[in-house]
């Protein structure tokens, strides 16, 4: 175990940043452990923050990572509301944007991503909002509610999620898309018109292939200006267009980066003093020989592991399949695996049912699933893929065998 | 407010109080007892917060759901008191619960 005077330094105090923190400790790390993060609180979870937190079903206390009595408990030194301006790799230590320094034997950065924004006219219109913290997901709520009209601009998870989570607040909903289905980017058509037709259902206007030209209103936004000329009138325009890695401290100290930090296996960056770990990092997915960036729970936490095992001498974690989740409405939606190669898609159930599952197959090898309601189909596919063992597809397309026969 | 014992794989015990309306699942997290990931964070969506439930136990945890079960058919090294610890809502009947860790949830 390396263990100094400045012990470990984690910038990023979020699910990543914090979650290694609280591992560091369950794995017997000894020395100083120091979180510094931007925001005013303590590390959360963000997923509820666009279902669960957001239709009032949770409060702030449940979002939290641990109790603010954790940190002192654990001697974990955390640093709220401090944004880190540079690392100086040399004498090893960060910068805080009061010029303060703090020096580290091993840096952690768990910076994660922000969200994008669109330069268009209008953009800084009071009510133009995004969502990635616990501060933007209060200025949506505070917007929200029976007979406010929220426009979504981007039809992927976190704006579908929300326009559900604002018509279970007795708002209305559009959702304005670019390209001619929803979740373009990270589904298939099959699935693009499942959710597309049961957003409809549950009285969200869902625009696709539209063209957004900007925002209309004076100082706060009424309308979102389509292109031929078209006002779409809102109380809140909550843009969800995608994330950009917050990588730029890492770019400036000259660690490798590439639309990300590039990390190993252990997380490590190209210094061997610096690890990087969550939705800031480009990581090896060694499951499908390719590198990626991605953004979610399960990799924050991944990576988190590999790093805290690699800083206490552990054993690496075995690799796992990545994966991720999203509520809408009563719909519980599971994916496993990313569907690189994959040749022919296989469906099991009915999706007019609510109920099914898309096996992404290369050959005989599923390399991704995709489940409404079917958490059996999740929990096999992610052990499938995890053994990349040949499957029949004919087998894998008849509910009438189980996934437990399936997997047999 | 129930008081809860939690035991790691390895034989290690938590006892711990904790409040009522929380998960079995969050009195774990919240207090950094290692074994229980919940990588979900509740969601039912991940299968990585298992346990045991000590059998003079099972009905007072209540009914799993249907996702629940199809989940737990999954995990590794389910028994018939495999649950979910976040799917089991703590309240006063619950004091004095003891649930086990299983050796590992991923
Ligand atoms: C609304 C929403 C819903 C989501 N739903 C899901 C879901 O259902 N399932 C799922 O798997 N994932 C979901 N995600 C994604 C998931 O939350 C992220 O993958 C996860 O938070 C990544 O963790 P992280 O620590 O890398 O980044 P973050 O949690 O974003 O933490 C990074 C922290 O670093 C801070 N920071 C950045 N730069 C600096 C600096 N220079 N100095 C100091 N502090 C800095 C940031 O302010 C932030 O607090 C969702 C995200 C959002 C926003
Ligand atoms: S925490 Fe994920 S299923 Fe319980």
């Amino acid at each position: 175990m390396e263990k100094n005077d400045a012990g470990v330094m984690i910038v990023g105090a979020g699910h990543a940043g914090g979650t290694a923190a609280a591992l560091l400790r369950q794995f017997g790390y000894a020395g100083p452990i120091t979180l510094v993060g931007e925001e005013p609180l303590a590390p959360y979870q963000r997923p509820p923050l666009s279902k669960a937190w957001l239709k009032g079903e949770t409060d702030a206390e449940s979002l939290a990572l641990k109790p603010d009595s954790f940190y002192e408990e654990a001697g974990v030194a955390l640093l709220k509301g401090e944004h880190v301006t540079a690392i100086d790799r040399t004498a090893r230590r960060i910068v805080l944007a009061s010029g303060a320094t703090r020096p580290y034997d091993i840096l952690i950065l768990a910076t994660g991503a922000r969200a994008r924004r669109l330069a268009l006219p209008g953009a800084d219109l009071d009510g133009v909002l995004v969502l990635r913290s616990a501060a933007d997901a209060e200025a949506l709520k505070a917007r929200l509610g029976p007979g406010k009209r929220l426009a979504v601009i981007g039809g992927g998870y976190i704006g579908l999620e929300a326009a559900a989570s604002a018509r279970a607040l007795g708002a209305q909903a559009v959702v304005l898309e670019r390209e001619p289905r929803l979740l373009a980017r990270v589904a298939g058509q099959t699935l693009s018109d499942f959710f597309t037709a049961y957003h409809r259902a549950r009285g969200v206007d869902v625009r696709l292939g539209v063209q957004i030209e900007g925002f209309v209103g004076e100082g706060e936004v009424r309308g979102v200006r389509l292109a031929g000329g078209e006002i779409v009138p809102c109380d809140a325009a909550l843009v969800g267009v995608g994330a950009i890695p917050n990588s730029e401290l890492a770019e400036a100290a000259g660690l490798d980066c590439d639309n990300g930090v590039v990390v190993d296996l252990e997380a490590r960056t190209s210094d061997p003093a610096i690890f990087a770990i969550g939705d800031v990092t480009r990581r090896p997915l060694p499951h499908y020989g390719r590198v990626a960036r991605l953004e979610s729970v399960a990799n924050a936490l991944e990576q988190a592991r590999q790093a805290a095992s690699a800083i206490t001498g552990r054993p690496a974690p075995a690799p796992e399949v990545t994966w991720n989740w999203s509520d809408q409405y009563d719909l519980k939606y599971q994916i496993a695996g990313l569907p690189f190669e994959a040749d022919a898609v296989v469906t099991r159930g009915d999706p007019a049912t609510g109920r099914f599952a898309l096996f992404h197959m290369a050959g005989e090898v599923i390399q991704a699933v995709e489940a409404v309601n079917a958490p059996a189909e999740f929990m096999g596919g992610r052990q499938l893929i995890a053994q990349r063992r040949p499957v029949s597809r004919a087998r894998l397309a008849d509910p009438s065998v189980s996934m437990k026969e399936v997997a047999a | 407010m129930a008081k809860i014992t939690y035991i790691e794989h390895n034989g290690a015990e938590h006892t711990l109080e904790v409040k009522s309306g929380l998960s079995v699942m969050e009195g774990a997290v919240k207090n950094n007892v290692p074994g229980i990931d919940a990588d979900c964070g509740g969601a039912c969506a991940c299968a990585t917060c298992h346990v045991y439930v000590d059998d003079a136990w099972l009905d007072k945890t209540g009914e799993k759901t249907a996702m629940e079960e199809s989940m737990l058919d999954f995990a590794e090294n389910v028994q018939p008191n495999s649950r979910l610890s976040c799917q089991i809502k703590v309240s006063d009947a619950l004091d004095g619960l003891v649930v086990r860790m299983p050796e590992s949830q991923h």
